[in-house]
C-alpha cells in the first residue's frame, strides 16, 4: 500500500459496493480510495466520520450492501455513489425478530 | 517457543499465582470482595447468580464455579457461601479439590455474619497466599498455552486491523502446538457460512451452524430487531451497520486454521488447536467462559475502547483505532493501527502480538491488571430469575 497518495478509505473485496473511511472525511469532495486494484478517486457527497462507510457505486433500494465480498445488509432506499451508508439506509437481514413477530400476526 | 509459568499439582500451567475468592451466590459478593481487599495476592470473582434460578442454570453456575476454581492461575481457592443458596458449595469445593489445590469454604450464616466471615476468610486466604508464594515460575512449552480471544467495543477498525492481527497470532499459537479458544456465537451471525467451511469434520461444521441458529432464535424470540443490542449503540456509532458486518469482521480474530471442535460454555477443550466455545458477545459472560475453559491469557481486541480485564486471567487490550489508543492509554496495551495505515503487515503485527502474549504469560502486567479493572463479571445463564 505504499503510494504517494494516501487513501482515506478502503474497499475490502472485489465485489464490494461500499468503502470504509480510515480517517475523518470532513466534507464533500473528491477523495482517494484504495480499491483491490489500486487507488481511485471517488466523489464523496457528504462528510463521513472515521470508520463509517460510503457507497462506491449506485445501489438500488432493496439491493445488497456488499463488504468483505459478503452481503452485510439490504438498502432501504436508492443510494448514490458517495452517499453515507449506515443504519438510516440499510437494514440487517438477520436477527429480525420484528419481521417474524409481524408474520405471526 | 516457551513462557515462564507455574506448574500446578494436576499438571496444568498457570500464568499467575493468585488465591481466588469465589462467592457461591450473589449474596456473598460483599464478603468475598472485602476479603480480597485485605490480602495482597487474592482476587475475587463476583457474579449475580447461585439462587432462585431454574435447575439447569443452577447446574451451570455450579459447573462454572468449579471450572474457575480449578483454573491453573489460582494456587488456592476460598469459597464464600451464604448458607441457604441453591448452589451446593460442598459439591463445588469437592470439584475444585480434584485439581489438588487447597480449597476452603466459609459459610456466612454459620460463622455469624459478614464481619466474622470477612475476618475468618481473611486469615484463611492470607495463609494460602503465603504458601503459594513459595512456588517459582518454570519454563513451559507454548503447547501448554490456551489462548482466548475476544473482541469487544468493536468498530470498523476491529475488522480491518485488530482482529486480523489477533488471528495472525492465533495461527502462530496453533502452528506451535498451542490451543486457541474463541466464541461470541452471536457474532458469527451472517458469517457462519465462512466459519463452517473451516470445520474439521462434517459434524463440527453442523455444530457451528447449530449454535448460531440456537442463539439467533433466542434473540428473535423477543420479537424485536436485534440491532441496537447487537450491534450495540457504540458499534453503530463506530460505523458498524448490521450484525452481518460486525460478524464478518469478528470471525477474522480466529485466524485461518481448521476449527477442531465446538464446546459448550466454559468446557475445557479436549483438543489442542483452534476450537469454538458457544458463548454470547457481552464481556462479563464471555470472559468468564474463556477463563472457565482454562485460557491463561486472553487477547481482547477493541475499537471503541472496552476496559474490562478478568480477576485472575491477564487480558491484553489491542486496538487498531489510533484515536482510541491515544484517548484510552490507561486501558490499551497495544496499538496495531499501522496495519490499517499500511505501515505494518498483519503478519509482523501478529508476531509482535505473540511475543507480547508470551511476555504477559510470563508475568508482564497488563493495563487492566495494573488498575484492577475486572470486578464486573458474570456467568451466562439462560433461564429467568425466579
Amino acid at each position: 500500500m505504499s503510494t504517494s497518495v494516501r487513501a482515506l478509505a478502503l474497499v475490502l473485496g472485489d465485489q464490494d459496493n461500499v468503502a470504509t473511511a480510515i480517517d475523518d472525511i470532513p466534507e464533500a469532495g473528491e477523495y482517494p480510495v484504495m480499491f483491490k486494484d489500486g487507488i481511485k478517486t471517488v466523489n464523496v457527497l457528504v462528510a463521513i466520520p472515521f470508520g463509517h462507510k460510503f457507497a462506491v457505486s449506485d445501489i438500488a433500494a432493496g439491493g445488497d450492501i456488499v463488504k468483505y465480498g459478503e452481503v452485510i445488509g439490504e438498502a432501504t432506499t436508492n443510494i448514490k455513489t458517495g452517499e453515507h451508508v449506515h443504519v438510516h439506509n440499510v437494514v440487517s437481514k438477520r436477527g429480525r425478530g420484528d419481521l417474524e413477530a409481524k408474520g405471526a400476526n | 517457543m516457551q513462557f515462564m509459568g507455574y506448574r500446578r499439582p494436576d499438571g496444568r500451567v498457570g500464568t499467575r499465582n493468585l488465591v481466588g475468592v469465589l462467592p457461591t451466590v450473589v449474596c456473598a459478593n460483599e464478603v468475598a470482595e472485602r476479603i480480597t481487599k485485605q490480602v495482597a495476592g487474592a482476587t475475587a470473582f463476583l457474579h449475580h447468580h447461585g439462587c432462585c434460578q431454574t435447575p439447569p442454570d443452577i447446574e451451570r453456575v455450579s459447573f462454572i464455579l468449579g471450572q474457575l476454581g480449578k483454573h491453573p492461575n489460582l494456587a488456592g481457592v476460598l469459597l464464600v457461601s451464604l448458607g441457604c443458596e441453591s448452589v451446593n458449595a460442598d459439591a463445588v469445593a469437592e470439584e475444585i479439590a480434584k485439581s489438588g489445590k487447597p480449597v476452603k469454604k466459609i459459610v456466612i450464616q454459620d460463622v455469624g455474619g459478614a464481619a466474622k466471615a470477612v475476618a475468618e476468610g481473611t486469615l484463611l486466604v492470607q495463609k494460602m497466599v503465603v504458601e503459594a508464594s513459595n512456588l517459582e515460575r518454570e519454563p513451559c512449552d507454548i503447547s501448554e498455552l490456551v489462548y482466548g480471544i475476544k473482541c469487544g467495543g468493536s468498530d470498523t477498525t476491529s475488522g480491518l486491523g485488530s482482529n486480523p492481527v489477533a488471528g495472525a497470532a492465533a495461527d502462530l499459537v496453533v502452528e506451535n502446538g498451542g490451543t486457541v479458544v474463541f466464541g461470541e456465537t452471536t457474532e458469527f451471525i451472517g458469517a457462519e457460512h465462512l466459519l463452517a467451511k473451516r470445520g474439521a469434520t462434517p459434524e463440527v461444521q453442523e455444530r457451528i451452524l447449530e449454535i448460531v441458529a440456537r442463539i439467533e432464535n433466542r434473540a428473535k424470540a423477543v420479537g424485536a430487531d436485534m440491532r441496537g443490542g447487537q450491534p450495540t449503540a457504540g458499534n453503530i456509532a463506530g460505523g458498524l451497520t448490521t450484525i452481518e458486518e460486525k460478524s464478518l469482521g469478528a470471525i477474522v480474530k480466529s485466524g485461518t486454521k481448521q476449527v477442531l471442535d465446538v464446546y459448550e460454555y466454559g468446557q475445557t477443550p479436549q483438543k489442542k488447536g483452534l476450537v469454538i466455545m458457544d458463548s454470547p458477545g457481552r464481556e462479563p459472560e464471555l470472559l468468564t467462559g474463556l477463563a472457565a475453559a482454562g485460557c491463561q491469557v486472553i487477547v481482547f481486541t477493541t475499537g471503541r475502547g472496552a476496559p474490562q480485564g478478568f480477576p485472575f486471567v491477564p487480558v491484553i487490550k489491542i486496538t487498531a483505532n489510533k484515536q482510541t489508543y491515544e484517548k484510552l492509554a490507561d486501558h490499551m496495551d497495544k496499538s496495531v493501527s499501522g496495519v490499517i495505515e499500511g505501515t505494518q503487515s498483519v503478519a509482523d503485527a501478529g508476531q509482535e502480538l505473540l511475543d507480547e502474549i508470551l511476555a504477559v504469560a510470563s508475568g508482564k502486567t497488563t493495563k487492566a491488571e495494573s488498575i484492577g479493572y475486572f470486578a464486573a463479571m458474570d456467568i451466562w445463564c439462560h433461564g429467568p430469575v425466579i
